[in-house]
């Protein structure tokens, strides 16, 4: 059986309860005591803006992950759903996820090594695909990632 | 008879010049597209887009230039276009309508060429605080070039310029204000007649930036008595592209060049430049030859549909659109001058407005969201941005029914 997509549906698919759970109370939100790396991301389009802090130990490891800001909901749960990701994470294999998770919202990961990666729970914000002027959204906290691990000092921008 | 006339005198009503606009007679995710984004660009009726292939079929060549009889065609629909501009906001002279690529190139013309030879440490530049990026920041690369100092008039709550302190800040070193005739983000119409009197009992000059005046009421630059009044074409339901600058003669006399090249020179040598005439002083190179046709063909639409039903339309538009939007919970109107003009930017509870732009295009609802290249206005009511729906005289109580339902499955998606 085939099924029909409506755009009702694919309205539905974007804004899924998981996102605007995260949307409507983002984890991880506020700043922390140790911040060994920062960064901050801004959409131009939109107007969103989020500063992210890590906390990253002598091993390498993502201890603890925090950000600010404003923005959409989109932006906002996907800097939740991020933070949550990758606190823990070896700052390679968080890089990783930066390549894996940009890649597939943006429809460009099938040869590369990471989009093996099983996303799990950031599935949630493929819903994005269907909206090209959103993906912007949704990847704005993973430049702001990628800025803040090689410690690049100028806001991440998602143009 | 011309086609624009033909065109819009067969139809009886306002209600039928939407069938006039080709762009509207279509369908977007399922739903009949409500194009209420007029404030960012207007639609254009057939009759623009025809004369603008009739154009480039059969006319084109270069103007003021060759001898040759498409040389003559080109010239003849190009220069008929600024007597119809001339006509359309009553400027004395067709050597006081400069033809640009928008407001923006306008305001630039007159900030780089009237007021940086002029200005200099200890005189002002007097702006509002409802402006549009396009009429601070070029006034912003002056006063850092010239020394002189960038004042902003404030606003109310309302979303008005607070009058009083405006005319406390006019003072004998203000050189030169830029105000909006309506606020592009607000919709608030600026009282400049009275505004512009004021400032010349002090001998400001005024420019008046009509990006969002021109597409809804007459414009009579003669009676508003103001110095300069920049306009745009795609904003008045002609091309992009294209714009007006109107400057009174004996300003624009007295200004240098803006830019270089063909067409501004009379004679060229090395050592000497002589520069051509009004207003080719400040039109070098090659025009938008058939923008500004296009543009001449949206003018003769609009004078055949007629200004003060356009007004009369869209007043009545707006007003059903405002208690519309009223009924609906949690909706917060931004922008509540006494003086409007055909745009209304609003919050719902607290989506953002870019999350409530992609659910209204998804039910056919053309709107715009985000800061309306205006961040001062955001930061006045401290948001990030808004949603705005603007309205044109092409629009109908349907589009405003449609963007009521559409803002409720917002509220359910978000509930």
């Amino acid at each position: 059986m085939s099924a029909v997509v409506t755009q009702d549906d694919e309205v539905q698919e974007l804004y899924r309860e998981l996102i605007l759970d995260h949307a409507r109370s983002p984890r991880h939100f506020g700043k922390l005591e140790r911040i060994t790396h920062s960064a901050e991301g801004i959409n131009p389009l939109c107007g969103d803006k989020l500063k992210l802090y890590l906390d990253v130990d002598e091993e390498e490891t993502i201890r603890a992950a925090a950000f600010e800001g404003s923005g959409c909901a989109i932006s906002v749960a996907s800097a939740s759903l991020m933070t949550d990701t990758v606190i823990g994470l070896n700052s390679s294999d968080a890089i990783d996820y930066f390549i894996a998770v940009t890649g597939h919202l943006a429809g460009t990961d099938s040869a590369s090594r990471q989009a093996t990666i099983d996303l799990g729970k950031l599935r949630a914000l493929e819903g994005v695909r269907e909206f090209p002027s959103r993906v912007k959204c949704a990847t704005l906290a993973w430049h702001a990632l990628r800025s803040a691990l090689q410690h690049d000092s100028t806001p991440a921008r998602t143009e | 008879m011309t086609h624009a006339r033909k065109n819009a005198e067969a139809r009886t009503s306002i209600a039928e010049c939407r069938l006039d606009f080709p762009a509207l007679d279509q369908d977007i995710s399922g739903h009949p597209i409500a194009y209420l984004d007029t404030a960012a660009s207007a639609q254009q009726p057939n009759v623009v887009i025809d004369t603008i292939a009739e154009y480039q079929r059969h006319d084109h060549a270069n103007v003021h230039r060759g001898v040759h009889t498409l040389s003559h065609r080109a010239t003849d629909a190009y220069e008929g276009a600024r007597d119809r501009i001339r006509s359309f906001i009553n400027a004395p002279s067709r050597s006081e309508i400069v033809f640009t690529s928008g407001t923006t190139e306008s305001i630039n013309l007159v900030a780089q060429s009237f007021g940086r030879p002029s200005l200099g440490s200890g005189d002002k530049i007097l702006i509002t605080h409802l402006e549009h990026h396009s009429n601070i920041v070029p006034w912003q690369l002056l006063a850092e070039q010239t020394g002189a100092d960038l004042v902003v008039a404030p606003m109310n709550t309302q979303g008005e310029v607070v009058l009083e302190q405006l005319y406390e800040l006019m003072t004998r070193d203000v050189r030169i204000l830029a105000i909006a005739h309506v606020a592009n983000a607000l919709g608030t119409i600026n009282p400049i007649n009275e505004i512009i009197a004021r400032a010349h009992e002090l001998d400001i000059a005024v420019l008046v930036d009509g990006a969002q005046g021109v597409p809804h009421m007459a414009i009579d630059v003669q009676e508003l008595d103001c110095d300069f009044y920049a306009f745009s074409g795609h904003k008045m339901f002609g091309p992009t592209g294209t714009g007006v600058l109107f400057g009174k003669e004996s300003l624009l006399d007295a200004m240098p060049p803006y830019k270089g090249g063909g067409d501004m020179i009379l004679e060229v040598s090395f050592t000497n430049t002589t520069f051509n005439e009004l207003p080719y002083k400040f039109e070098a190179g090659t025009p938008n030859i058939s923008g500004m046709i296009g543009l001449g063909a949206a003018v003769e639409y609009l004078e055949s549909v007629g200004m003060e039903r356009i007004a009369r339309h869209e007043d009545e538009l707006l007003t059903y659109m405002t208690e519309r939007l009223s009924t609906i919970d949690e909706l917060r109107l931004i922008g509540t001058a006494a003086q409007k003009a055909s745009v209304q930017s609003f919050m719902l509870g607290d989506i953002h407005p870019h999350d409530l732009g992609t659910i209204l295009d998804h039910q056919g609802v053309a709107i715009r969201t985000g800061h309306h290249c205006a961040m001062p206005v955001m930061d006045f009511y401290g948001v990030a941005g808004t949603a705005r729906a603007s309205l044109a005289l092409y629009n109908n109580h349907d589009d405003i029914d449609q963007l009521v339902a559409a803002l409720e499955k917002a509220r359910e998606i978000f509930a």
